[in-house]
């Protein structure tokens, strides 16, 4: 039973990622009709606007100390954060200890301008090019902005911890009467879970009760229309992507401490995020978050061991075979609308 | 009207003829190559260092070429000479190799054995390379093995640490410094007897491709040896990111120790997984629950960051051993001191694998007279050394492995730079880690000088 729930934490925690950046994915489709295989990229920035910005919060100058040898047998160099000299060492160390919330207000900014820029700058021209030249395009868009980190920060993973207050495991088997210590799970991997809920929640309450998201809502069912009645669907469209950047970022800032970002990590989302994409219908935004958090559980039980030792191999398909059922069972995935990409 | 004088018998003798004469200059100057292949005509001779710029280990491809650019220069009489003064050999005199200078070409094994043996031949056909040395991984290192036996030239080969490197994949032009699965369990096995005690329930959790599968293999072998029960061995992906549905069920297993027998951003991963779990604050059996890592590299620590600390693992050289262990690892220091002076931060291990394989190479060429691979091999074959920071070291005939002391290390608590996330535990001495090189099959074959 505790394994059980487990896996079932474990497949809402990775499932929420996947929906994250499955969504961003969807609403770039439903309302510019644009594949996007940047937005893995975009979900990589957001996690490296988490390292830039600890690293602004940890600059630091250099203090020699006398005491001390480095590894050439000189006195070692003692770096100081200026934060420490400024706001004392308590609050200083607190500042830099929370780098990674923090960066939720340096990310939404920043990715929403990446993400119009990208809008404006490159992906416009080709709205009107077939599906087959908008994948090629922002494929070699997300190599380009791979290579961009890489060459300023390296191919290794950084650490990006949590704050020390979010270090540690929550009880959850204690919570739910089971025995103590059987069920435990991070408190980090709760917190992205809630994040990501919530940062759902908003992009459905935007979405929904807006004017701007009844505009665009219905610039995604009828775009001429909406355009013919004097509105410049274009231009919330671009805000739009913007959004959907933001959204990919803030998955990727908050996903740091869970797993120490590099230039790669977006690529390794991708794959897996489009298939969340087809399996839950393309466009269909609930379908998405759906797909995502089912598609988790569902990775996380093939991973147990039982199950692996039964059907070696299953861990590494069983996201593809999935697919291949609800796709052969439901040909317009989970909540596909009838007319989306079947032209 | 035009008449010719052509006969079947005259085509034939000005056809032999013309042949003749076209392909005499390659028999000449095959002659005058002594029959081996890109046997170096000029003032100069080419090396070929083929290692990770692309991808997950470019990093470690970085140091790496930063300690061979540092090895050239150090050959060709620059710098301060790094760790020629302190190698037992004494035939290296600063002036190249045999006289000639030495100059590099560079290839990008990407971390893929399909890239890495594109690379590697190009450097063999377009740029003459002598000798191809590098990479970060065992795959590539069986590959570019493989061609470069093939292709008549030595392959030094770089961070490679499977047992198959030198065991069941072993070719006669490959030789290796750096030591192997089989060594780190054998020097951990005893560390982690006096640390952890002999009775304990591993779980393993394996990268799912050659180098888990022997590094699996050699600390169960070793640990089961001493008392230890493996509970479970789970086979990871090797493109798994997110480990948390493998390490979630540990806990609850009736293991008390963890292996990770990962590496690069696999270990980084599933040991911030481990971590972020509460295993090092659990207590399973009664005892304090452990997380060991078989191999360790510096810049993989860094990735893990806190993470490392406490946790054991093996390594093949740390830059503080000479330090720390004394002056029987002599060499240690003269390399970091050259190395920190030129980049500004202490060498990884790769870096001081790499920088030994090429003065290696260089002095068998030295000592045999000549670039011809199969005299090389036979200048390496059972050449006991010392001076190059691993203390004495013989490269065993039997296998062309590099037999040496081992270092276990430990993730330090409290880490005062980027650079000391390491200290060293212990050095298991090299008698401890030998074994029968015929345990792991292969055959050397004979040496191919190509040509």
């Amino acid at each position: 039973m505790d394994q059980i729930i487990l896996q079932i934490l474990n497949g809402l925690d990775k499932g929420s990622a996947y929906a994250l950046i499955a969504l961003g994915l969807t609403l770039i489709f439903g309302t510019l009709g644009v594949v996007n295989f940047a937005h893995g990229a975009l979900f990589m920035i957001g996690a490296f606007c988490a390292v830039t910005l600890s690293r602004i919060l940890s600059l630091s100058h250099v203090v020699l100390d006398e005491t001390k040898k480095d590894f050439l047998g000189k006195p070692l160099k003692v770096e100081v954060p200026y934060a420490n000299d400024w706001f004392g060492p308590e609050l200083g160390g607190a500042i830099i200890d929370w780098a990674v919330p923090l960066s939720i207000l340096f990310a939404i900014p920043v990715m929403i301008l990446i993400g119009v820029i990208m809008e404006r700058g490159l992906i416009k021209h080709f709205y009107k090019r077939p599906h087959a030249d908008q994948i090629l395009v922002t494929f070699g868009l997300a190599i380009v902005l791979q290579e961009i980190i890489k060459y300023y920060f390296g191919a290794n993973q950084i650490p990006t911890p949590a704050p020390e207050a979010f270090v540690g495991s929550f009880d959850f088997g204690a919570l739910i009467g089971l025995d103590s210590g059987k069920v435990i799970y991070p408190y980090w991997r709760i917190l992205y879970f809630c994040f990501a809920m919530l940062l759902i929640g908003l992009v459905f309450a935007f979405l929904q009760f807006t004017t701007f998201g009844m505009v665009v809502r219905a610039g995604m069912a009828d775009r001429e229309t909406v355009g013919m009645l004097g509105i410049n669907i274009d231009r919330r469209f671009t805000i739009m992507f913007g959004i959907a950047a933001a959204v990919a970022g803030l998955a990727g800032v908050m996903y740091t401490p869970i797993n120490p970002p590099n230039y790669h990590m977006g690529m390794d989302f991708l794959v897996i995020s489009f298939v969340v994409v087809v399996v839950g219908g393309m466009g269909s935004l609930p379908g998405a978050v759906l797909a995502g958090l089912l598609l988790g559980i569902l990775e996380s039980f093939a991973s147990v061991r039982e199950v692996i030792e039964f059907l070696p191999g299953i861990n590494q398909v069983v996201i593809y075979l999935a697919a291949i059922v609800i796709l052969l069972t439901r040909p317009r995935g989970l909540m596909g609308r009838k007319g989306v990409m079947e032209d | 009207m035009v008449t010719t004088n052509l006969t079947r018998r005259g085509v034939i003798q000005t056809g032999a003829a013309a042949g003749a004469g076209l392909a005499l200059p390659t028999i000449l100057t095959a002659g005058s190559h002594a029959g081996f292949t890109n046997a170096p005509t000029g003032s100069t001779v080419t090396l070929g260092f083929n290692v990770p710029q692309t991808g997950a280990y470019a990093d470690e491809g970085a140091d790496e070429l930063r300690a061979y650019e540092l090895a050239v220069e150090h050959l060709n009489g620059g710098g301060d000479g790094g760790m020629l003064s302190t190698f037992s050999s004494k035939s290296l005199n600063g002036t190249g190799i045999l006289g000639k200078k030495v100059e590099y070409v560079t290839g990008d094994t990407q971390t893929k054995p399909d890239a890495a043996r594109a690379s590697a031949r190009s450097m063999i056909e377009k740029d003459g390379a002598i000798m191809i040395t590098g990479g970060s991984s065992s795959g590539v290192a069986v590959a570019v093995q493989s061609l470069c036996q093939e292709a008549g030239i030595i392959f030094m080969a770089g961070l490679t640490h499977s047992n198959d490197t030198t065991g069941k994949d072993k070719k006669a032009n490959g030789f290796r410094h750096f030591f192997n699965s089989y060594m780190s369990g054998a020097a951990l096995a005893p560390i982690l007897a006096s640390n952890y005690g002999t009775d304990r329930k591993a779980y393993h959790l394996t990268a799912d491709y050659n180098w888990g599968y022997t590094t699996e293999e050699a600390v169960r072998t070793s640990t089961e040896a001493m008392g230890w029960e493996t509970v479970a061995a789970v086979k990871t992906p090797l493109a798994q990111t997110d480990f948390s549905s493998y390490i979630a069920p540990v806990l609850g297993s009736g293991a008390d120790v963890l292996v990770l027998n990962h590496y690069g951003g696999n270990m980084v991963n599933s040991l911030t997984s481990a971590v972020q779990f509460g295993l090092r604050a659990a207590e399973a059996n009664g005892k304090n629950f452990e997380i060991v890592v078989p191999l360790y590299s510096r810049l993989m620590a860094k990735g893990a960051g806190k993470n490392v600390a406490g946790i054991f693992g093996s390594t093949n050289w740390h830059w503080s051993l000479e330090n720390v262990a004394g002056s029987k690892y002599a060499g240690s220091n003269a390399f970091v001191q050259s190395f920190g002076t030129k980049y500004g931060f202490p060498p990884s291990q790769a870096a001081h694998t790499v920088y030994c394989q090429t003065l290696l190479y260089a002095d068998a060429v030295q000592r045999a007279g000549s670039f011809n691979p199969c005299a090389v091999a036979e200048a390496l074959e059972g050449f006991e050394f010392d001076g190059l920071g691993n203390g004495p070291t013989v490269y065993r005939a039997a296998d062309h492995q590099c037999i040496k002391d081992v270092l276990v290390v430990k993730g330090k608590e409290n880490p005062e730079n980027d650079f000391d996330l390491l200290e060293i535990v212990d050095v298991t001495p090299a008698e401890a880690v030998t074994y029968d090189p015929a345990i792991f099959g292969g055959d050397l074959g004979s040496c191919n000088p190509g040509a």
